[in-house]
């Protein structure tokens, strides 16, 4: 099938005056129609940034996209028109955050902010956007609506607002939804409840979702297909099921081996040793190495590329390299 | 913030006491602000002052200013409260009278520097660049130059001039206005900067909205509360320029009465010594006035400044 998004040799960065931090290095993703994506990684590792190309925001934050391009359906979204951007967002790709508290304007009505993208994007009337408020509001699983629609943001918990964030992205029917951590600020419970939501929106529309967190439950629970981010490279990825079964990468297995498993008592929470580089001080090398148990000599110097191990994942890593490691 | 107990309900997360879901924001900061009393104190007296002036002279028998000689510069007396002046006439209406000349000319000048400091200092935020950089380093030069000065230039430059004294009141106005906007744009522009890195403004640009719709139904409204405390202060600040500007005979010129003008009479040693009540009432109008604005507007500040909500 036809890719909806593909992201190709991405590169963004921020000029700071301690340097050039490589946000995002040379980063190739591709998202198909129907299909949920998730990017994972510790943080810092930039998936927000990824993100945030996808959408233009790059500009906004301070930063440049240096290389590479951003394939939407047929069009380069990074040679597109703040004007042509602007029809886009909200209307063909939609976003929400992690923050649902601070989402939302907090001296506007919830109905006020939810009319906004069908009378923009659909030019719906105001009567009738507010009519298709209530619908959106009730199909994101709020009961109350009609009242809903009236009160302010302040007086709403975070997890009604994140259904309100998704009704809102949700209502010019976009074909691609990106969610940044959509459910880091919330409750366990709420968590749960929102994911549900997120797949079932899913399913009734067809949509994909660039899902992004540093959660793996949450990747097991959504994921059709995995990224492994670390350092603003991807560093594994492939098929859910392969990856979650047969972990390449070691920083791959490290996560999985840190990640908590449901009712299954462990003395110690594994966790990977040592810290995220700091991307100012990056130098020709393997980025996770200082942290690698299987550390070799190449490594130290080397960048290893993203390469295809077995069927249905890839992995960039010197393990991986036999030949060219003596070469 | 309890967010699993509040979902549970799966309904809004409000007082039970509270009915009405729709208790809006202002309605909680006019609460908080009538729990301030030094601000209502204040406000109060600015009230009085306005009802008094605007209203106070229809019941004064004394408004059309008569001159009488044979009643110059009496002391206060139960004909007339306040005295008399150097032609014989009322100091209590005439202060009123002036009270409304000062006020207005207040009133009028904040609302045009409100205006034009908020259209400024919107455009400079929101769209920075050069326009910003443009609008930005006119106001800091207008904000270099000391105000004061600046307006006894101009004032001397307009009585160089011969400007009518008629149309003098306006054209304070304006000075005072011209003044007062780089600061007021100043502050709106670090607020529309501080805005914009809000995350419901990056919503904003996420959910596609037009500029217009950015600027007028998500910016402004949030703007709104910093610009009614600063209009407030404004005012306190416009009358007490005007008052200096007149009282040094730069502004509002005589016949029209003005606090300012009216307090001339201390410039007089005789008076000064001999004869408070001609300068004591004006000099005592704009003290209680400006004080008044001014401890309103700190107590809306209190309840409005961004800075300090949540
Ligand atoms: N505005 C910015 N200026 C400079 N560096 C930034 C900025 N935003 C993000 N970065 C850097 O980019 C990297 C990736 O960030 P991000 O994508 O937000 O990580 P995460 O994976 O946690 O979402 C981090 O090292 C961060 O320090
Ligand atoms: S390349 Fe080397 S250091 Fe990097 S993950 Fe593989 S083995 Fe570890
Ligand atoms: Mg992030």
């Amino acid at each position: 099938m036809k890719d909806l998004l593909s992201i190709d040799h991405l590169q963004t960065f921020f000029k700071t005056e301690a340097g050039t931090v490589r946000a995002v290095d040379d980063v190739s993703l591709r998202i198909k129609p129907g299909e949920t994506v998730c990017i994972v990684g510790e943080s810092g590792s930039g998936k927000s940034i990824t993100a945030m190309s996808v959408m233009g925001l790059i500009g906004n934050a301070g930063g440049k996209v240096e290389g590479g391009s951003i394939q939407f359906q047929d069009r380069d979204l990074l040679k597109l028109s703040r004007n042509e951007l602007r029809t886009i967002r909200g209307h063909e790709i939609a976003m929400i955050f992690q923050e649902p508290m601070s989402s939302l304007n907090p001296v506007l009505k919830i109905g006020e902010q939810v009319i906004e993208p069908l009378m923009e994007h659909l030019k719906l009337s105001r009567k009738a956007a507010r009519k298709r408020a209530i619908e959106l509001i009730k199909q994101v699983g709020i009961s109350r609506a009609e009242q809903i629609i009236d009160a302010y943001p302040h007086e709403l918990s975070g997890g009604m607002l994140q259904r309100v964030m998704i009704a809102m992205a949700i209502s010019c029917g976009p074909k691609l939804l990106i969610a940044d951590e959509p459910t880091t600020a919330l409750d366990v419970t709420i968590q749960a409840q929102i994911l549900d939501l997120l797949r079932s929106l899913k399913e009734e529309s067809g949509m994909s979702i660039l899902l992004i967190t540093h959660d793996l439950g949450v990747v097991a629970e959504m994921a059709d297909y995995v990224a492994v981010m670390y350092a603003g490279k991807i560093v594994e990825q492939g098929e859910v099921e392969a990856i979650f079964a047969n972990p390449k990468h070691p920083y791959t297995k490290g996560l999985l081996r840190s990640k908590p498993i449901m009712n299954q008592l462990r003395d110690e929470l594994y966790s990977i040793p040592g810290q995220v580089p700091n991307p100012l001080e990056l130098t020709e090398s393997c980025y996770f190495h200082d942290r690698c148990e299987q550390c070799m000599a190449i490594c130290r110097t080397k960048q290893p590329e993203l390469i295809p191990v077995g069927d249905s994942q890839q992995a960039a890593c010197w393990l991986y390299e036999e030949e060219k490691r003596y070469a | 913030m309890t967010i699993a107990s509040s979902e549970t309900a799966q309904g809004i997360k409000v007082n039970k006491n509270q009915s009405h879901v729709r208790s809006s924001l202002w309605r909680q900061s006019f609460r908080r602000l009538v729990r301030n009393k030094l601000a209502v104190t204040g406000f109060a007296v600015v009230v009085i002052m306005f009802l008094a002036c605007f209203i106070g002279p229809f019941f004064s028998p004394y408004t059309d200013n008569k001159i009488n000689m044979a009643l110059m510069n009496h002391a206060p007396y139960a004909k007339h409260w306040l005295g008399t002046d150097t032609l014989g006439r009322d100091v209590l209406t005439r202060v009123l009278q002036a009270g409304r000349i000062s006020l207005t000319v207040g009133l009028a000048s904040m609302v045009l520097s409100v205006f034009i400091g908020t259209l400024l200092g919107i455009i400079a935020g929101y769209y920075r660049g050069v326009v910003d950089q443009l609008i930005m380093r006119l106001a800091d030069l207008l904000l270099t130059i000391p105000s004061l000065p600046l307006l006894f230039i101009i004032g001397a430059l307009l009585s160089e001039w011969k400007v009518p004294p008629d149309y003098r009141m306006y054209i304070v106005m304006l000075m005072l206005s011209i003044v007062s906007w780089p600061g007021l744009a100043r502050m709106i522009r670090g607020q529309m900067l501080s805005l914009r890195e809000r995350e419901f403004m990056q919503a904003t640009i996420v959910l596609g909205l037009s500029d217009r719709r950015k600027l007028f139904r998500h910016l402004l409204p949030n703007l709104v509360p910093l610009i009614i405390v600063i209009a407030t202060l404004n005012i306190g600040g416009a009358i007490l320029s005007e008052s200096v500007l007149s009282f040094f005979g730069l502004g509002v010129m005589p016949p029209t009465p003005t606090w300012g003008n009216m307090i001339d009479a201390a410039n007089n040693m005789i008076d000064f010594q001999e004869r408070p009540w001609l300068w004591l009432p004006p000099g005592f109008s704009i003290f209680a006035t400006v004080i008044a604005i001014n401890i309103f507007g700190d107590g809306l500040r209190d309840v409005l400044d961004p800075k300090q909500k949540r």
